[in-house]
């Protein structure tokens, strides 16, 4: 029994990690309607950048991220401004195809530069310390602290959102981009902070996976696939949702992977396509307003 | 008696007039391979005829339909598996389980498209990749395959083809020579058709295509389960060519979906030069680069970006609206006639 | 004879290959209000969207206080202070009344109009303000979207046919506003359908016909007969 409450609680962990790939999807397609297929491979990047200002400065994972985050904050602007803004209209096909030649430039750029080995970032001992809840059930101290942070970071974009200069120009942007303009918006530096926003996310989410397991160039689609499938699970729209996609999808891969390790992932991907069949449009879809 | 105007529809124009010509003697010249090229040409031109297919039915799925799958892997991977399967544990010949490859994966495409099609746009396009993830995911499971590591075609299956490795090697560069054909031929049947013409319709404007009585949802489907129909078929050439299979190679995004989008892309989307201009292209830039893998593939994503942006028709679209061009007569055009009204009788006052 | 404030040269405007605009031509002095009438699709709101810079004239120059602005962005525009009230009030729906607000005022151009006269001036605005815009009604949005557009004090109000949709006595109440606004000293254009309102507010008149202006004098002075001919083209 207490088994299955270890392993529960370890999915519902995760999923906090799968939440924070899902936040920046979502964010994205929320403000300006774009997909990045790019998004995991990108979440890699974040890693690779992680191990070199660990390397370079020679300090700790979680330290980095005051380096990692607005180094990617500022390579999402600038993808943002200087690629993928001319990308956005009618057309479907551009933003998805740019975004996926992206997606396969970063892996093999990252392949060439860094190689095929399998990386870590070491956190150090908290890596491995564990306390325990009750009898038998125990909580590893790492999965807690990236879970809180999870909902720190998915809470501070709910505040962001609705509670700030920023994110008001970010609603109202999505809603009408031509009157947005009239208001004295200009979209494109409006999509470039949603776009740096989204990528800070990312570094976060980044570091977290490095420090959790192992990484190489060619793990992004998977992380991507995790990301999505959690907006999809929660339903689209809603911030809160997301998190509950994740921790339904993480609680999904460690029941699957506690009864035969093979189907860790396939489980994922099961309960995926049964809301897909049974309720399309996820546990809790925001009312459209 | 007077003269009054009737409007016909035509398809063909110079340009096509000539490139069906062309193509014509190409197929024959192509056909003769076996007498005029060695080993290496003959494999060569037999993997550019499957990127032709694939590409060519991509494009029908995404560049008529509107249907954008980073998916279609499953496909290819699906028919492999079941051409491997059917060869060795049911005893079939090769050639027929190629041809059994193609109706199952459309009923396969199905149940799978009655669920993806939940899906819109971008979000769609990455649920074919949940789909070709759960069959590689599936595959590494089934241990009478090999599991993860894959498996082999048995030397007898492949001696039981052909009496000699030349008449084999012969025979799967005609079979891939046939297949691709027929694939392109069907598709352009299906383009010349109020079907095709529905398509484009789609394509240019969804919306008022839907106004106009088109069934766009029944289409896009009967469009997805007919493409997964080739890419099955093609898949299951593909893997009977390279005589292995493993989940990772038959279910490859870089192989079956990066290139086949790039090679689509580059040539021109929405139109059926453009699959078989661009694949020439890859193929060339291939042989000429050698093969760099992961730099290789870095040019070709950065090209397609490039074309993406400043010419999204694609190269064969450049030279088509530049020159008016077509190579194959797929063009409706409304040509005025005149004829005689009432039409004149047999006999009787004139 | 004061600088106008704004002047449009000989503008040629095109969606795609379909021209819209043929060598139109308006002053606007400060302070002044000025109407412009027309049929559907004579080109009204394509001047306005050619002014405010969601379009850019393919011929002919604009120029705001001296500075020419037609290749200039729309949100630089807005700063420039030249503020519009689009067609059909597009407020934001995700956000409420007052967020609209607050985003009509982020370019933060100084002068007289910010939250609490603009709540003055529309109290019914103050009792709604955090509910979202969608559930207003049309009158109350168009004061909104009105009020929206004052919040970035502009010198120049472009109001896009600001009654349409509305009842008369609605229309009445609004128009009734516009004195108030124009008491600080801005400059006005109505664009209307509805003549009787535009001719009422208005020191001065332009008439579009498929392009082109085809009438251009004092409210005053005009005849009935001479808007009719202009209107119609008859």
């Amino acid at each position: 029994m207490t088994l299955w409450i270890n392993v529960i609680i370890q999915g519902v962990l995760i999923g906090g990690l799968y939440a924070m790939f899902a936040a920046g999807l979502s964010l994205i397609f929320g403000v300006m309607r774009l997909v990045n297929i790019a998004h995991g491979d990108l979440i890699v990047l974040a890693a690779y950048v992680a191990l070199m200002v660990v390397q370079g400065f020679g300090i700790d994972p979680l330290t980095s991220l005051l380096l990692v985050v607005p180094i990617m904050a500022l390579i999402g602007y600038a993808l943002q401004r200087g690629l993928l803004n001319f990308t956005l209209g009618e057309d479907l096909l551009p933003p998805l195809l740019v975004t996926f030649g992206l997606s396969i430039i970063i892996q093999n750029g990252l392949l060439e530069f860094f190689t095929a080995d399998s990386r870590k970032l070491n956190a150090g001992p908290i890596e491995v310390q564990t306390f325990q809840v009750i009898h038998g059930v125990w909580i590893g101290l790492l999965p807690l602290i990236q879970f809180i942070v999870a909902i720190a970071v998915i809470w501070g974009l709910q505040v962001l959102f609705y509670k700030t200069a920023l994110g008001r120009a970010f609603r109202a942007t999505s809603d009408d981009q031509s009157v947005a303009q009239l208001m004295g918006l200009d979209t494109r530096h409006v999509f470039g902070m949603a776009m740096a926003l989204s990528l800070a996310v990312i570094a976060i989410a980044g570091v977290f996976l490095a420090v959790r397991a192992n990484f190489d160039p060619s793990i992004g689609p998977a992380r991507l696939i995790f990301g999505f499938e959690a907006v999809i699970i929660g339903g689209l729209g809603s911030m809160w949702g997301t998190l509950i996609g994740g921790i339904v999808l993480g609680v999904s891969q460690a029941i699957g992977a506690q009864l035969n390790p093979g189907w860790q992932v396939l489980a994922g991907h099961v309960v995926f396509l049964a809301i897909l069949a049974f309720r399309p449009q996820g546990l809790f879809p925001k009312v459209s307003g | 008696m007077t003269k009054v105007d009737f409007v016909k529809v035509e398809h063909a124009t110079r340009s096509s007039r000539v490139g069906v010509v062309i193509i014509s003697l190409g197929l024959v010249v192509l056909a003769a391979a076996p007498y005029w090229g060695d080993r290496e040409t003959l494999r060569l031109l037999a993997e550019l005829f499957t990127y032709v297919a694939l590409a060519s039915l991509w494009n029908l799925l995404a560049g008529y339909a509107g249907l954008v799958s980073v998916g279609q892997q499953a496909y290819v991977g699906l028919g492999g598996y079941l051409v491997f399967a059917l060869a060795m544990l049911a005893g079939l010949h090769p050639i027929v389980a190629i041809l059994i490859a193609g109706p199952v994966s459309a009923l396969v495409a199905v149940p799978v498209a009655m669920l993806i099609f939940r899906l819109r746009g971008a979000y769609f396009a990455i649920g074919t990749w949940v789909v070709a993830e759960v069959f590689r995911l599936i595959a590494s499971q089934i241990s009478v395959m090999g599991g993860g590591s894959g498996t082999s075609l048995p030397a007898e299956i492949i001696i039981a083809m052909a009496p000699s490795r030349t008449s084999r090697e012969h025979e799967i560069y005609w079979l891939a020579l046939a297949l691709t054909a027929v694939v392109l031929g069907a598709i352009v049947a299906l383009l010349r058709s109020r079907h095709g013409l529905a398509l484009t319709a789609i394509r240019d404007n969804e919306v008022a295509a839907q106004s106009n009585g088109v069934d766009v949802i029944r289409l896009k489907f009967v469009v997805y389960v007919l493409t997964a129909f080739g890419t099955g078929l093609i898949g299951g050439l593909i893997f009977l060519m390279k005589l292995r299979i493993s989940p990772d190679t038959a279910f490859s995004v870089n192989d079956w979906t990066a290139f086949v989008i790039f090679i689509t892309v580059i040539g021109g989307i929405g139109r059926i030069e453009g699959p078989i201009i661009g694949s020439v292209i890859f193929f060339v830039m291939r042989q000429t680069l050698a093969d760099l893998g992961s730099i290789y593939l870095l040019i070709m994503g950065g090209i397609a970006i490039a074309v993406m942006l400043f010419a999204p028709q694609g190269l064969w679209g450049l030279i088509a609206e530049r020159l008016g061009w077509q190579a194959l007569p797929l063009q409706r055009r409304l040509v005025m006639h005149k004829t005689d009204w009432p039409a004149p009788l047999k006999s009787g006052p004139s | 004879m004061p600088e106008p404030l704004l002047r449009i040269d000989g503008i040629d405007a095109f969606y795609g290959d379909f021209q819209a605009l043929f060598g139109v031509s308006l002053t606007i002095a400060p302070g002044q209000v000025v109407a412009v009438i027309g049929a559907n699709g004579a080109g009204k709101s394509t001047l306005l969207r050619c002014i405010s810079g969601l379009m850019h004239p393919r011929q002919g120059g604009i120029s705001f206080d001296g500075e020419p602005i037609g290749a200039m962005r729309a949100h630089a525009i807005v700063r420039r202070g030249i503020a519009m009230v689009p067609e059909g009030r597009r407020l934001f729906p995700s956000l409420s009344v007052e967020e609209n607000l607050l985003i009509g005022g982020q370019s933060k151009r100084p002068g007289p109009w910010n939250l609490a006269r603009i709540y003055e001036l529309f109290p019914v605005l103050a009792e709604r303000r955090h509910q979202p815009a969608p559930t207003l009604s049309g009158g109350q949005q168009q004061m909104a979207a009105i009020a929206r557009a004052l919040m970035s004090n502009p010198r120049l109000l472009l109001c896009d046919e600001i009654s349409l949709g509305l009842a008369p006595i609605i229309v009445r109440d609004i128009y009734a506003q516009l004195p108030t606004i124009v008491a600080e000293g801005q400059s006005l254009i109505i664009v209307e359908q509805d003549i009787v309102q535009a001719l009422k507010a208005a020191a001065h008149v332009y008439c579009l016909q498929e392009g082109r202006i085809a009438l251009d004098g004092e409210a005053g002075s005009l005849t009935r007969e001479a808007i009719s001919a202009a209107y119609f083209g008859v």
